[in-house]
């Protein structure tokens, strides 16, 4: 029988810092609360901590996106590891979870703390003002091809995407509203978040148009904040305080084009191939999901994994997201459960993981979705990145 | 009016070269192979349907259709000219071959997917700025 890596390691604790438009403390320091809680949520400490990766790794570049690496958190908390790893090309940001469970089947690690680091609101209000663009500097790298044509930000970029996606399914401006207003209603539940106060699909409706067809509140939040979570080797966590979250699957393919301008099918992006090798390692189908935690740096982003997950059909979200009802906490699969990064606030795929624990060990308090959820979908990343995972609480 | 901001210039090598400069003659150089005649781009000097190293720069027709686009409104950076639009330009040559780019020469409501668009170019710096207009024609 083939035994894949990933079901040998399982999330045993997760943390998470102060999550605000405008952190009092330094980035490392909201890393090291993020750290600090999430090693004893597990029932460690710091002498069991044997690997440390992160995504994209340190960048020291003053735009907030990745301002702490693993070196910086290594030595704040004087780490003693085996194995370490850091860096942006990867399958999105769950490619730091997917190293560390290459490393965890290597034998190299036990315990890997696993952690995600943004400092974007600081930097919006000092240096690094919403563009993706600095005038003056040559653009090299995948995104030269966009720089002469005023692509300053990724919604403008990515709009590309959705457009298309409009365009072949239909959707409507009323439907697509709903990922934003379930989210607003799950954020209000939840003490962390950025944004409380609800919104109707009127006020949606209303939002200014920043690229067509996305409005203001089809974008995350920038913040400042970090994530962290503990995977340990199975036999390891089977010891540890809270019963082990185990990645039952992982997709991390790039059988495609990894261009944000060449590949094949911009209207569904890099996602079904991953998603398809996601469910070719389980034996668990769609059905069989509670809870999903969507990546959503744009609400199109999750309107494409409901699809692309397998949870409707192709072009099918806009009557499985019709009317918000679905989605939402009592809903047939409830979707973003603490308000994502549209209204939690921009962790960039580590809030989805940290919320996905939380409900699992049913710990969400006012937005604990009933019914004892133990499956969850989690996804992250759009264009052609794209990671993939299943969890699965014992 | 106001002038707009200058346009950001990407950094060029010897594959992309031809690419950002062959406007200055008003041709859209795209990479293609000798071989099997298959468009590789972005440039490459490798071809990955028949694997030969002779892929070099060719001009192609400068002719095209609008594979997507979006209308940015926002405008990110100061005396930001808005509406304007951004768009993927699939070659008629072979429509897999995608070219970012601003449409010009039309308002930004009136432009369709689908739309058969022609390259212009527009002189930046050492730079010449493929953009796509209506086909005059």
């Amino acid at each position: 029988m083939i035994r894949f890596a990933e079901k040998n390691t399982a999330i045993t604790g997760v943390g998470m810092s102060d999550v605000s438009r405008g952190a009092t403390g330094s980035a490392l320091a909201l890393t090291v609360d993020a750290a600090i809680e999430a090693i004893a949520d597990a029932g460690l400490t710091r002498a069991d901590i044997d690997g440390i990766a992160t995504w994209p790794g340190e960048r020291a570049d003053g735009s907030g996106f990745s301002p702490v690496g693993c070196a910086a958190l290594q030595d704040a908390l004087r780490l003693e590891v085996n194995w370490y790893g850091g860096g942006g090309e990867a399958p999105g940001q769950y490619g730091a979870v997917f190293n560390a469970i290459g490393a965890i089947a290597a034998g190299l690690c036990r315990n890997v703390l696993i952690f995600r680091t943004m400092y974007e609101a600081t930097a919006r209000k000092t240096a690094y003002a919403n563009a993706l663009l600095r005038e003056g500097q040559r653009q090299a790298g995948p995104f030269s091809w966009y720089a002469p044509y005023y692509t300053y930000a990724a919604a403008l970029q990515q709009a590309l995407f959705f457009n298309l996606y409009v365009h072949k399914s239909g959707i409507t401006p009323e439907q697509v509203g709903q990922i934003a207003v379930n989210q607003r209603r799950n954020a209000a539940l939840n003490p962390k978040a950025i944004y409380k106060t609800p919104i109707s699909l009127d006020d949606y409706l209303a939002s200014p148009i920043i690229a067509t067809p996305l409005r203001l509140y089809d974008c995350d939040v920038p913040i400042d904040g970090a994530a962290a979570i503990i995977v340990s080797r199975m036999d390891v966590a089977r010891d540890l305080r809270n019963p082990p979250i185990r990645i039952e699957a992982i997709g991390s393919s790039m059988r495609y084009r990894n261009s944000w301008t060449q590949l094949a099918e911009l209207d569904t992006q890099a996602q079904p191939r991953v998603a398809e090798m996601m469910w070719g390692r389980t034996d668990l189908k769609p059905a069989d999901v509670d809870i999903a935690q969507l990546y959503d740096g744009f609400s199109f982003h999750t309107i494409n994994w409901l699809e692309n997950f397998g949870f409707c059909e192709r072009y099918g979200a806009k009557d499985f997201i019709e009317g918000g009802r679905r989605i939402a906490l009592d809903g047939d699969l409830p979707v973003n459960t603490g308000g994502g990064a549209l209204s939690g606030g921009r962790l960039h795929a580590y809030g989805a993981v940290h919320e996905a624990c939380t409900q699992l060990w049913g710990r969400a308090g006012a937005r604990q979705v009933k019914g004892d959820p133990q499956i969850c979908a989690t996804s992250t990343s759009g264009g052609p990145l794209a990671g993939a995972m299943l969890l699965v609480r014992d | 009016m106001t002038e707009a901001p200058p346009r950001i210039l990407p950094v060029i090598d010897r594959d992309s070269e031809a690419y950002w400069t062959w406007g200055r003659e008003g041709r859209l150089a795209i990479h293609r192979c000798e071989d099997c005649e298959y468009y590789v781009h972005p440039p490459v000097p490798f071809c990955p349907q028949c694997e030969s190293r002779k892929v070099a720069p060719e001009a192609v027709s400068g002719r095209g259709r609008v594979v997507t686009f979006t209308v940015n409104h926002k405008a990110w950076v100061p005396r930001l000219p808005v509406p304007y639009v951004l768009a993927l330009v699939g070659i008629d040559e072979q429509d897999d071959v995608r070219i970012p780019c601003n449409i010009v020469d039309c308002a930004p409501e009136d432009v369709t997917f689908g739309m058969a668009v022609e390259a212009v170019f527009e002189p930046s710096g050492d730079l010449w700025i493929p953009l796509f207009r209506p086909v005059q024609s």
